[in-house]
């Protein structure tokens, strides 16, 4: 007798891919010239061309918002920008089931994720920015706060409309025009958020859409006539973007990488703690900059999580990311896989214990097992350096103090999560780490009310609440 | 008694034993018994989850008006619950009060019922609120009269005012009057014990007075079986299974009135204790109107269409 789930595919007859994309510049849709395929992780089948911009495109887009800010979007009163924010909004929720077949093709996400998690939420972000676009005034950020000017903006392939949503809506907010440039292997949603965009009649050229890769990102960043970059991204790459825009006038806003603690005491409530330090590595592949990535468990309940942890790994279910039964989707893209596959390998040379559930990974596509490694030291390059995949490096402490001086001990400061019942414990713990986010008895909640950014080498700025409104603003410092 | 070696039957190691149970996160519990709530069942994993939730129903009536004319008709449709399909499996048990047991244990087996047991709610049922005397006579009732298993209420009362060893004595003498005869479940009625910490507590301690189920609701207090409390519930089998090797069973009851309800009890336990628990010997449904929505969606699967209600039986 057993429960085997019948395959329960979400349908996707609902989007329509075109063979071919352009660019989205001006509140058109413009030819590219050479082009480039994205595909489905899961399955490998090519979706669609995408196109790669050049100096000429960055040049037309960067015009075209340039004029949309000077002749209409800056002049606007924040109570007309809102109404466009909030019928974008709307639209994203008439068209969820839309996006969110579309982030699973393209991304290779489950669909249970991008139905629940990202969709809605990047619709959140366009509802609360609405908001606060004719509250600017009030916000604490000085009495007329004004708008910096065309924003260049950069982001990542792990959530790629939600990553959208979190840099167009508080530039679109605060008066700004932005230039968007969606990941290269991620670039479906956002050309279906530039139709949106049509479809609010929202003025032409306040958002432009480019596609490409990281050579289109380097043209934008060193663009002189771009006055803010946004990134999202590797810690490597935040690393050039900030050498390039040094000796320029352009502000900055860099969400880098992350190696985050989660730490668990030994009064946690044990099973919600394995279910955090599964949804903290697995959510998303592991393909999140503020994953739970390293477990800091104290020694006297470390063998009882690890026993629990384990069996509760054996019921992750990998596979077919449009099943709406997945737990753990498609590794993104095969360079991702192979730096996964190598970090893992360096793992188990340096003589960490590795453990993964039996499972079925399908032949084509690219899967990597959810996995786990024991036995890990703060010496080992699987707890310095992020994998950015299924990969959990698991660690113990014996004090209170140790876990956090271990949890702190890295050049990253992202996030972290604390597991206890003792609320005096965790109280204590989260003013002794080092991160931007901090989680209590839960990881990985996102909310457009708060602001999210990291220490040290994670990053500069805040994204989200009223923090990340000031990151759009002249004159406002950047906490 | 051995309690299995958890406890020594005193206070002192009752409390200790309670007390060093890991708490529950209420946030993190709801999250996940949601999470587990949009697995999608469909075609094949449907039709087997039909077939085997209407195995695990314990097909109830617990009226102050409930007559044997009632009691009868109720025993007749546990056993064929589709007298037009002969593939419908029997429902697991009957569940009636004391005073009818052995009107539906002679009525099952005229009608060649012998393999479903007859379970009567005990312990002055749904309160509690009476004398040791009177909750032992009322178990030996039931069983004199032909009742295989008690589902016991606990004193919710001693539970909140911190007295546990007297709820855990209480299972103990109910245990010792079933002796082989009966099977135990005992009731929680979490509605009133509130707090996952509650729930997580009373499975433990009933689990170690001997109960053979531990049941979330006498059906008569909302909420009833909610798929937190049942989530924590599991989880606690799953634990004591790993403490002592013995499998304690669950039953959820109250509120669980349709298919798709009950579907999600049955992914609680497939991903929770595991398909070990997928049987009527260890999990059961406290149910009356749940069965005739299994069947409704047991033709629709087979014909393709939703039928009227009129094509099946009331009672």
């Amino acid at each position: 007798m057993s429960f085997e789930y019948a395959p329960a595919p979400e349908s996707r007859a609902l989007v329509s891919i075109k063979p071919k994309y352009g660019h989205f510049i001006g509140g058109k849709f413009v030819a590219g010239g050479k082009h480039f395929p994205t595909i489905n992780p899961a399955t490998e089948e090519v979706l669609s061309q995408i196109a790669l911009a050049g100096k000429a495109e960055v040049d037309a887009a960067v015009k075209a918002a340039r004029k949309a800010y000077t002749t209409t979007w800056s002049k606007m009163s924040g109570k007309e920008r809102g109404k466009y924010l909030y019928r974008i909004a709307r639209i994203m929720q008439e068209r969820a089931r839309e996006f969110a077949v579309l982030e699973t093709l393209d991304n290779g996400k489950p669909i249970r994720e991008s139905r629940d998690t990202d969709i809605p939420l990047a619709a959140a972000h366009f509802f609360y920015h609405a908001g606060w676009a004719d509250k600017l005034e009030y916000a604490g950020l000085g009495t007329s706060p004004k708008p910096l000017g065309v924003a260049g903006q950069i982001i990542p392939w792990n959530f790629p409309l939600l990553m959208l949503a979190w840099k167009v809506a508080p530039a679109l907010a605060t008066g700004n025009t932005v230039v968007l440039k969606p990941a290269e292997s991620t670039p479906l949603t956002a050309l279906l958020f530039a139709e949106v965009c049509q479809q609010a009649e929202l003025p032409a050229g306040v958002v432009n859409i480019l596609t490409g890769d990281g050579s289109t990102g380097a043209l934008i960043v060193n663009h002189p006539g771009i006055d803010k970059i946004a990134f999202t991204g590797s810690t490597e790459v935040g690393k050039i973007i900030a050498r390039a825009v040094a000796s320029t006038n352009k502000s900055v806003t860099l969400e880098l990488g992350g190696k985050a603690a989660n730490i668990v005491f030994d009064d946690a409530p044990i099973d919600e703690t394995v279910e955090g330090i599964i949804n903290g590595i697995f959510f998303n592949q592991g393909h999140v900059c503020c994953a739970g990535s390293r477990l800091l468990l104290q020694e006297n309940v470390a063998e009882e999580v690890l026993h629990k942890l384990k069996n509760r790994m054996e019921k992750i279910r990998v596979g077919d990311p449009m099943d709406k039964n997945t737990d753990v989707g498609a590794i993104n893209s095969k360079e991702q896989l192979v730096k996964i596959t190598e970090l893992a390998a360096a793992g188990d040379a340096e003589g960490a214990e590795r453990w993964s559930p039996p499972c079925n990974l399908p032949a084509k596509g690219f899967w990597f097992a959810p996995t786990i490694f024991t036995g890990v030291t703060q010496a080992h390059r699987i707890a310095r350096e992020e994998i950015f995949g299924p990969v959990l490096s698991v660690l113990t402490f014996r004090t209170p103090q140790e876990g956090i001086e271990k949890a702190n001990n890295t050049p990253f400061g992202l996030s972290a999560g604390i597991w206890s019942e003792k609320g005096s414990r965790t109280l204590w713990a989260s003013q002794q780490l080092r991160a931007g986010v901090i989680w209590a008895n839960t990881f990985n909640k996102f909310d457009p009310t708060s602001p999210f950014g990291g220490y040290k080498e994670s990053g500069w700025g805040r994204e989200g609440g009223r923090h990340g409104l000031s990151a759009y603003l002249k004159g406002v410092s950047h906490e | 008694m051995s309690f299995y070696g958890l406890v020594d039957g005193g206070d002192a190691s009752l409390k200790s034993y309670l007390n060093n149970l890991s708490g529950v996160d209420q946030v993190g519990a709801e999250a996940r018994a949601a999470m587990l709530a949009t697995r999608s069942i469909k075609t094949s994993s449907k039709r087997w989850a039909i077939d085997t939730a209407i195995t695990m129903v314990d097909l109830t009536t617990l009226e102050g008006a409930d007559t044997p004319g009632k009691v009868k008709a109720l025993c007749t449709k546990a056993v064929r619950p589709d007298p037009t399909d002969s593939t419908v499996p029997s429902v697991g048990a009957v569940c009636v009060y004391n005073d009818m047991v052995s009107v539906a244990r002679t009525h099952l087996d005229l009608i060649g019922g012998q393999h479903v047991p007859v379970a009567a709610v005990s312990t002055a049922f749904p309160s509690g609120r009476a004398s040791m005397v009177v909750k032992i006579q009322d178990t030996q009732d039931a069983i004199d009269a032909g009742a295989a298993e008690i589902d016991m209420v606990i004193d919710r009362g001693a539970f909140l005012a911190g007295r546990y060893i007297d709820v855990f004595n209480e299972i103990v003498q109910i245990r010792q009057v079933c002796g082989d005869k009966a099977h135990l479940k005992v009731i929680f009625e979490t509605g009133e014990l509130v707090t996952y910490d509650n729930v997580r507590k009373a499975s433990f301690l009933a689990m170690a007075a001997g109960a053979d189920f531990i049941k979330t609701s006498t059906g008569k207090v909302a909420p009833a079986a909610t798929a937190p409390v049942v989530l924590v519930m599991l989880e606690a089998v799953r634990d004591f299974y790993e403490m002592t090797n013995a499998r304690i069973g669950v039953k959820p009851a109250g509120g669980i009135r349709n298919t798709k309800d009950a579907i999600k009890q049955l992914v609680l336990v497939n991903e929770t204790v595991g398909p070990d628990w997928l049987n009527p010997k260890l999990f059961r449904i406290g149910a009356s109107a749940l069965l005739n929505d299994l069947l409704m969606q047991r033709m629709k699967m087979d014909e393709g269409y939703y039928s009227s209600p009129q094509y099946v039986t009331m009672d």
